[in-house]
């Protein structure tokens, strides 16, 4: 049996597609770990040669259940080896398996089921076989369901449905009747080819329905070797998969990375436990999106309250060193003999162990990406001696679009291209990439397709953004809704808005710029934060209006409008939309009131609209207004709140490039 | 790709009672604290395989009931037949080694112990290996301690508690800590459970996922239930018969719509308008 797998591996030497790596990777790494899963508290380990056999068993199962080459497949659940596995086995067939959030409702469920035409779900236990039963009706195509985890359908009705085993039983039993059974499966598997569609993943779109975005063998390959290369991925790392299975950065990463690099990939317990699994295994590689890194710092912090008076000083003392000196350690640059030895008896002290704590005691490399990240937060993790880093990417991209490279890490970009991107910027600031992991197609989607993808391969993001000094990009905001001040700046109200977020002070702001002369902004404080510092300095209110219009909490927000615009100043392509003129506003922006909207999105044209009279007075030069609005409290009664507010004027500062903005300069 | 465990508990053998026979029953118990009568003169049985539902009123005698089924108070009449041996009255460990396990109203934890220790004390009457041979702890105590793991670690991942399997109980929220009681219970592998109102406190998610795993227990784990409950609509949705005591006296015994439109329910519930 290893002869004809090595034969056969040898005799196709160009791996083009994910199953083909399979076997590669267990004719080389053969009793090396490729999975563990933990399970009644024990982490399960499967070889590189067991998830094969695994695999193989499961496919010759499917293809007795009459699974044909371009079928797909649906795929629902946590992350489970079994699922992964499901993977290999479909496109090792020739199918196209199509992942589902495995906490979509079951009519999103049904329209992605029905709209990929998946004929066999693999799904993971009981809830989600419900899900797809429940719009069984709907789903014309669809002839079975295969289930992992057993608990609680021992009584439903088997006819279209299986289990995970008896399927794989199934091609097992063909395996001993059939002694060409084995062969038959690698010859399909040589059979495919780079450019054969390797997997659908239907994106979340923000309008309108999903779309099932197509990627190649190719796509995956390529992309999945790229990334590994970049950051030096092989047999030696492990990652934890804990995102979900759907979503194309938990593909690339678990799945084709993994391959292309015969990493091991852990799958946690349950998702309660991920911090913890994630603490025993000590993945050496590990991506997240900003809030799981700021979660992981609030728990540090609020821990750290509790602790006692010598534990909390040393904390806070070592933590200012780590400020001071950390980020530079990392990034390789000239630091002071007493710095140095303060931060390794730190890291002996304090850094180690909470990163032990946090689960990253071996990461290399870890990797955020999907919303702006704060720059404090960003540095923390990096000054604790995480290599934390951003990319920016995108399913059509097979992820990886820029990425940081070691030692060029800064909080404010996404990165440089990565290994054979290309970028360039359009007229409107819009980003466009082309690259080897550039989507097929959308399914079923021609129009789609046309609008995203222009006929020589360029993909548009939809994101406007800009190439700093030092060849990064800056991503500053969705493309439509990025405007121009009268003076032709580019006005990007969403930059603005998460820069000033950035500041504790401030909950909430909304940016006014577009066909003004300049920007303007609505700022909403933060009660916990300016609660907090209203407390400690005697300083007594009544409510949240009164608090808002607080002479010392202007003046404390007016600073941190200062400084923002002195970022700002520094960069040439947002020195323009300097803040000149700002006021607080009474209220917190709710989506009760339709301000935002039920994902705490500002609705900023809605809001326009609602404090018509404050935006006039912001850009009539007045140095106060009045506002009287209805608002609709927590329990659905109506009432006023009337008052009047200040407007604080700005100083801005020139621009620092070479080009002077003279409206900019007072 | 899962190792060699499956969903279902190892419990061959079990007695030979076949589904639907009666599991235990009770004829004319009476029990008194001195004057005050808790249970006068009350009969039903409980069938192999059922849900049965104890209702009533406050101070109706239901937790004194279960008390007298599983040997904790000692009626002064009435005959009770268990697995069809008739006793004057039960023995706390002769009823927990004859497989009834039962939870309480007031969680009865162990509050400085994990999770995983809470459950693993419910299989104390399975372990056959002496003190001495644990003392050692090495060769045929550890052999048996990994078995009974195993149960346990079963146990944790059908009541979906393995986040806060190392965690103390007495840091759990009450919903978790009756859920950390069922599962003491049921490492007991116990045929007959007495659930002692468990799901007093529970918020609506906590309470359907709490009837969700009583569903499953009662269907793969092959135990027949005994069940003190308020909330009626659990009591109507889950179980197979009901019976309703008042002042210690059996009014009604039925199924679910008989009990909820027997004429002395309603009015030992609501009052009569005279």
């Amino acid at each position: 049996m290893n002869a004809s797998v090595t034969a056969s591996a040898g005799a196709d030497a160009k791996l083009d597609t994910v199953p083909k790596l399979l076997l590669r990777n267990a004719a080389q790494h053969t009793d090396r770990p490729a999975m563990r899963h933990k399970d009644f508290g024990i982490w399960q380990t499967w070889t590189w040669r067991q998830l094969r056999d695994e695999v193989r068993a499961f496919a010759i199962g499917l293809r007795k259940l009459g699974l044909e080459r371009g079928d797909a497949v649906a795929i629902i659940g946590d992350n489970r080896p079994r699922l992964y596995a499901t993977f290999a086995a479909v496109q090792s067939l020739g199918g196209i398996p199509v992942p589902v959030y495995q906490d979509s409702v079951a009519d999103e469920m049904a329209y992605v089921l029905e709209h990929s035409e998946a004929k066999i779900a693999v799904v993971q236990d009981q809830e989600q076989v419900d899900k797809v039963v429940s719009v069984i009706d709907r789903l014309k195509k669809l002839q079975r369901i295969i289930y992992d985890e057993e608990r609680g359908l021992a009584s439903y009705d088997h006819k279209n449905l299986s289990s995970f085993d008896q399927v794989q039983t199934l091609g097992r039993e063909e395996m001993e009747a059939n002694s060409g059974a084995e062969g038959w499966w690698l010859d399909e598997i040589a059979q495919g080819k780079g450019s054969d569609v390797s997997v659908m993943l239907y994106t979340s779109g923000t309008t309108g329905r999903p779309k099932g975005v197509m990627l190649t063998h190719a796509n995956i390959v390529v992309s999945a070797e790229n990334g590994n290369r970049f950051d030096n991925f092989g047999p030696d790392d492990l990652l934890l998969a804990y995102l979900p299975m759907a979503w194309v950065g938990d593909h690339i990463f678990s799945y084709g990375q993994a391959y292309a690099g015969a990493m091991c990939v852990c799958c946690p317990e349950s998702p309660e436990t991920i911090v913890e699994d994630r603490r025993e295994i000590g993945p050496t590689y590990f991506f997240a999106p900003p809030r799981v890194f700021e979660n992981l710092l609030t728990q540090i912090m609020v821990r750290m309250e509790d602790a006692g008076w010598v534990k909390k000083h040393m904390f806070d003392y070592f933590l200012a060193v780590a400020r001071r000196c950390g980020e530079q350690i990392l990034n390789g640059k000239p630091v002071g003999a007493g710095d140095r030895l303060l931060y390794g008896l730190g890291d002996l002290l304090v850094y180690a162990p909470l990163r032990n704590r946090m689960g990253f005691s071996r990461t290399r490399v870890a990797y955020t990406a999907g919303e702006a990240i704060g720059p404090e937060l960003f540095s923390f993790y990096r000054s604790l001696g995480v290599n934390l880093k951003q990319l920016y990417g995108q399913t059509e991209a097979s992820v990886y679009i820029t990425m940081q490279p070691d030692g060029e890490v800064y909080s404010d970009t996404v990165g440089k291209p990565g290994p054979d991107v290309e970028i360039k910027i359009a007229d409107s600031g819009e980003v466009l990439y082309r690259s080897p992991g550039v989507f097929l197609k959308y399914y079923k989607n021609d129009e789609a397709t046309a609008a995203t993808k222009t006929p020589e391969g360029w993909v548009h993001t939809g994101d406007a953004g800009f190439l700093d000094q030092r060849g990064h990009l800056k991503i500053i905001d969705r493309a439509k809704d990025v405007g121009r001040l009268v003076s032709g700046g580019l006005f990007a109200p969403k930059y603005l808005e998460n820069r000033i977020k950035f500041f504790p002070e401030v909950r909430e702001a909304v940016a006014f710029g577009q066909g003004h002369d300049y920007v303007t902004m609505l700022v909403n404080i933060d009660l916990t934060s300016v609660g907090n510092w209203a407390e400690r300095n005697n300083v007594s209110y009544a409510s949240y209006q009164e608090l808002s219009g607080h002479p010392q909490v202007l003046e404390m927000i007016r600073k941190r409008v200062d400084e923002l615009n002195k970022v700002l100043a520094e960069e040439p392509q947002m020195a323009a939309s300097q803040i000149r003129r700002f006021l607080i506003l009474p209220k917190e922006l709710d989506a009760d009131d339709g301000e935002l909207t039920r994902t705490q999105k500002v609705r900023r044209s809605f809001i326009a609209d609602r404090y018509a009279p404050l935006v006039k007075a912001l850009y009539d030069g007045s140095k106060d207004c009045r506002l009287a609005i209805e608002v609709t409290f927590e329990d659905g009664r109506k009432g006023m709140i009337e008052g009047n507010m200040r407007i604080v004027d700005m100083q801005t500062y020139p621009s620092r490039s070479a080009e002077p903005l003279r409206e900019a300069a007072e | 790709m899962k190792a060699d465990v499956g969903a279902k508990p190892v419990t061959p053998g079990r007695g030979a009672i076949a589904a639907g026979d009666v599991l235990l029953s009770l004829e004319h118990v009476s029990l008194a604290f001195g004057g005050v009568k808790a249970l006068r003169d009350v009969s039903f049985d409980i069938r192999k395989g059922e849900i049965r539902a104890i209702i009533g009123p406050n101070g109706a005698g239901k937790t004194s009931m279960l008390n007298v089924i599983n040997g904790f108070y000692h009626p002064q009449e009435g005959v009770i037949t268990f697995k069809g041996q008739r006793r004057r009255d039960m023995r706390p460990y002769i009823a927990a080694s004859q497989g009834i396990a039962r939870t309480f109203q007031n969680v009865a934890l162990f509050k400085g112990m994990s999770t995983l220790d809470n459950i693993m004390t419910g299989r104390t009457l399975k372990m056959r290996r002496g003190f001495l041979t644990q003392a050692v702890y090495w060769g045929p105590s550890q052999r048996e301690e990994i078995q009974h793991r195993l149960v346990v670690e079963r146990i944790i991942d059908f009541l979906e508690i393995k986040h806060i399997r190392k965690t103390p109980v007495g840091k759990l929220p009450y919903g978790l800590q009756k859920r950390v009681e069922l599962g003491r219970a049921l490492a007991m592998e116990p045929e007959l459970l007495l659930l002692d109102e468990p799901m007093a406190g529970m918020n609506l998610e906590e309470k359907q996922d709490m009837s969700r795993f009583i569903l499953t227990v009662k269907d793969t784990y092959d135990t027949t239930i005994a069940l003190i409950e308020h909330d009626m609509s659990v009591v109507m949705d889950l179980s197979d018969r009901v019976v309703v005591l008042n002042y210690g006296a059996k009014i009604a015994d039925g199924t679910p719509a008989q009990v909820q439109n027997n004429e002395a329910v309603i009015e030992a519930y609501l009052g009569v308008s005279h």
